[in-house]
């Protein structure tokens, strides 16, 4: 199965209503731009096979 | 002695000597300030009272008391550190509602406590979300070797400050490459030092994960002593190590001797002036061995990632009900960042611990690796592209291509200005082990008394 085509705009809108967020259309694609450009980097890394047992980096230490 | 150029070890030694009063050295950098930041717009406030203040108080006590070992010398601070009676901007608009500081930081407190003498606050990108300081409230800050340029950023007003030779010592914090940056550009020395090692208390944070804080100075000494005496545990910072003073000063001495020094690699090996100033500074180490650091670009991506989440975390109840208040060259980032999925920033972090492991093996056999600070020298203020091997590039994102692999897992760097006659500076990174700043230190040391890096106050 082929994957989901990322549709950059319309994430931006339901992720606003989602976390309560009013985008100024002047400002939307500006942050659709970044998204795109947020989503490029993240593809670098979120598929990079890592093994289960490596935990995340930051330590809460009670 | 031209005292409003003096280097902050060597305006101490004139203090304790007498050669010269803290008041007249605080006076003539108040005076240099005052000539010079119309054409840099380096500091967002002066702060000439409470200078004067505590440089009179450090003279009476310099009849028969013992002085601290920056005594009298002049220092300033990027705005994101809070001042007693200063409103912290942390270069915001938003932020200039807030009330004033009721406490120092705890370096700027550090600092007091060594002696130096607070002149004034600093110009800096938007909540530090930038590497060019072109702040669309307070102005741009200019290089001092080309007013045409940018000083870099988020620190680019610490960067003009120090290489202006407006003040000697100039506190910043570094995210993805803030201190470095700005030292590259500027031609200054800069140290960012481990992740943990130095309390962030009463600084407006960025991004908790990835924030550091460290000095910007003319010289190797200056960079070491100023750090020494900022060491120390505070429970005020949940990230700081709380590790024992490792004084840095007393090894410079040691020069780079014994040190395992190699050259990084593929995703750090650059082109044009930042390969020739890594090549430069190789020759000059004798360093010869090459070296591959895994994965840095993915680092970087993930770098990148979570800073856009947590900075925008941290900003959401502003970016919800005043966005046209921010910069516009921070606003469009931090409203994009509020919308990454968790399982991203999550992912980088998994793969920040992983590729930690990785690069602490490369230091079982090697001291210390070298790298470019930046890709090319200070852009031209609001160029928008950049040529890197030939491809055209947005300047401002790829400014951290090689600062922002290292910081991520919160190596200790020192940033060493070269400069070729006629030619905008560029800076080399001296990255070390965890925990190794001296080491770093040491082969900054070994490279100034070489003459190798040059970092002459440019409007003396």
């Amino acid at each position: 199965m082929a994957e989901p085509k990322f549709d950059p705009e319309a994430y931006v809108d339901a992720a606003a209503a989602l976390v309560g967020l009013t985008i100024d259309p002047a400002h939307r694609p500006g942050v659709v731009l970044n998204l795109q450009r947020i989503a490029e980097m993240a593809a670098l890394f979120t598929d990079f096979p890592l093994p289960d047992d490596i935990e995340p980096a930051p330590v809460y230490t009670p | 002695m031209t005292l409003r150029t003096l280097s902050a070890l060597d305006a101490a030694a004139a203090v304790r000597s007498g050669t010269a009063s803290a008041v007249e050295i605080a006076e003539a950098a108040l005076a240099h300030i005052a000539a010079c930041n119309p054409a840099l717009n380096a500091f967002t406030a002066i702060t000439a009272e409470r200078a004067l203040a505590d440089a009179a108080s450090i003279d009476r006590r310099a009849q028969g008391e013992p002085l601290g070992p920056l005594a009298g010398a002049p220092f300033a601070v990027k705005n994101l550190f809070d001042v007693t009676g200063l409103v912290t901007l942390a270069g915001s608009k938003i932020d200039a509602e807030r009330p004033p500081a009721d406490a120092d930081a705890f370096l700027v407190a550090k600092l007091r406590e060594a002696g130096a003498v607070l002149v004034g606050t600093l110009n800096m990108d938007e909540y530090a979300y930038g590497f060019t300081t072109e702040n669309a409230h307070y102005g741009p800050a200019h290089n001092p070797h080309d007013f045409g340029h940018s000083a870099g950023g988020s620190s680019g007003g610490s960067g003009a400050a120090v290489a202006g030779g407006l003040v000697p010592l100039a506190l910043a914090s570094d995210t993805n490459g803030s201190i470095r940056v700005p030292a590259s550009f500027c031609g200054t020395f800069g140290l960012k030092p481990t992740y943990g090692r130095l309390s962030r208390a009463g600084t407006r944070g960025f991004v908790s994960s990835l924030d550091h804080l460290g000095p910007l100075c003319r010289t190797v000494g200056d960079l070491a002593a100023s750090y020494d005496a900022m060491q120390g545990p505070d429970p005020h910072d949940p990230a700081c190590a709380g590790r024992p003073v490792e004084a840095a000063f007393p090894a410079l001495d040691h020069g780079a001797s014994g040190l395992r020094i190699a050259v990084a690699g593929g995703h750090f090996a650059g082109s044009g002036a930042a390969a020739e100033a890594v090549a430069t500074v190789a020759k000059a180490l004798g360093a010869t061995r090459m070296v591959e650091v895994p994965e840095a670009a993915r680092a970087r991506a993930a770098a990148f990632v979570v800073t856009a989440s947590e900075g925008a975390e941290l900003h959401l109840a502003d970016l919800k009900s005043r966005a046209q208040d921010f910069d516009p060259g921070t606003r469009d980032r931090f409203l994009a960042g509020a919308l990454i999925p968790a399982g991203w920033v999550l992912r980088a972090q998994r793969f920040r611990r992983w590729y930690r492991d990785q690069v602490l093996t490369l230091f079982r056999d090697i001291d210390i690796i070298i790298a470019p600070v930046t890709p090319i020298p200070a852009p031209r203020l609001g160029q928008e592209t950049m040529e890197i091997d030939g491809v055209t590039v947005p300047t401002r994102p790829y400014i951290g291509v090689y600062t922002q692999p290292l910081s991520f897992i919160g190596l200790p760097i020192v940033a060493a200005p070269l400069k070729k006659p006629g030619a905008l500076p560029i800076g080399v990174q001296i990255i070390a082990a965890p925990w190794r700043e001296a080491d770093a230190l040491r082969v900054a040391c070994a490279l100034e008394r070489a003459g190798v890096t040059n970092a002459e106050p440019v409007l003396g």
